[in-house]
């Protein structure tokens, strides 16, 4: 249910795209989706699949999931690792002085016409 | 042949809506009326405490209650009655959120002249109503006792956005393994300046901690 809505925001965001560049049919859609942005790509395109296919300008319209790592930085020593891993603490150094580099992007990268 | 072309758009899905919510928030920091998001999951007793709330702070400021459900008007009806103050309903239409748009439409219906406080109950949910900015000017979230104190570790992103916690249902604290202390600490872990408020919405206890620090952020917004 969370991703049908996220769903309906991106519909939105291509539609207007679309009628920008007096486009009248999407082929692809291409998505970047961190690995904590809560949003499961399976989810995702099959809400995709039931929404867009009520839209003439997207009917048949692949939605394609490239999905971003998710990096986490330590302040104190200076040193990335991976969030999904290691979440808060950094391994190398054990400091909670963390903050997520990559890895929460919801974003349309490009459409295909 | 079909020729592709590829439109590169690079563009954060939640852009739009963060935009709308920066203009709300200062439409509203202009006309001096506080909003308040308050969110929970579906049980957590958000009606009951809005209700008690409302019953201390309604003769000290003129207040607005916005009720937002995928369907229904039972709680909007239910806080009307109990405390005779101004509530609309607001129908999500099977969205699990609101957004900033939706918080808008919602508070055009509102008569906004002399209201200090308008309070924006949210859809029942600990993750959609977390991602998409309404537009308030702060943050609340209830946490009853029944939910179990891990669940700042379980819904992180909720518990980072909130300026403040309220735990409810204090009461039956002796028959539930919920720690709040330990409650606490993970509210900090994933958000330092958080206040954690204990609160029973039912006997009225510690209630009064957060009708007063509503009170102090109506002030300090209507000040800065």
């Amino acid at each position: 249910m969370h991703e049908l809505g996220i769903v309906f925001y991106i519909i939105r965001d291509v539609k207007k795209v679309a009628e920008e560049h007096k486009v009248e049919h999407v082929s692809t859609v291409v998505m970047n989706i961190g690995e904590v942005s809560t949003i499961i790509p399976d989810y995702l395109t099959d809400c995709w699949r039931w929404a867009a296919d009520k839209e003439d300008l997207l009917r048949g319209c692949e939605l394609k999931v490239n999905t971003v790592p998710a990096v986490t930085y330590c302040e104190d020593c200076g040193k990335e690792f991976p969030t999904v891993q290691h979440g808060k603490i950094c391994p190398h150094c054990g400091s909670e002085h963390t903050y997520l580099l990559r890895g929460n992007e919801v974003e349309i990268k490009e459409i295909q016409v | 042949m079909d020729q592709v072309k590829v439109i590169e758009i690079k563009k954060s899905v939640f852009e739009d809506n963060d935009k709308d919510a920066n203009n709300l928030r200062k439409e509203l920091k202009d006309r001096g009326v506080f909003l308040l998001n308050l969110m929970s999951s579906p049980g957590s007793g958000k009606t009951t405490t809005l209700i008690s709330t409302l019953n201390l702070l309604k003769d000290k400021l003129k207040i607005a209650v916005m009720e937002a459900d995928i369907d229904s008007d039972v709680d909007a009806v239910k806080i009307k009655e109990a405390t005779g103050i101004q509530t609309i309903q607001l129908h999500t239409g099977g969205m699990c959120h609101l957004d900033a748009e939706m918080t808008r439409q919602g508070l055009d219906n509102v008569s906004l002249e002399g209201t200090d406080l308008v309070i924006l109950e949210n859809v029942g949910n600990l993750v959609c109503p977390a991602e998409f900015d309404t537009g308030s000017c702060k943050n609340a979230m209830i946490l009853s006792v029944p939910e179990g104190h891990d669940k700042p570790l379980k819904y992180p992103l909720m518990f980072s956005i909130c300026d403040v916690v309220i735990v409810n249902k204090i009461d039956v604290l002796p028959y539930f393994d919920f720690d709040l202390e330990k409650c606490k600490e993970y509210v900090r872990m994933r958000n330092p300046k958080a206040q954690v408020i204990p609160i029973c919405a039912k006997t009225g206890e510690g209630v009064d901690v957060f009708a007063n620090w509503l009170l102090e952020q109506v002030k300090n917004w209507k000040q800065q």
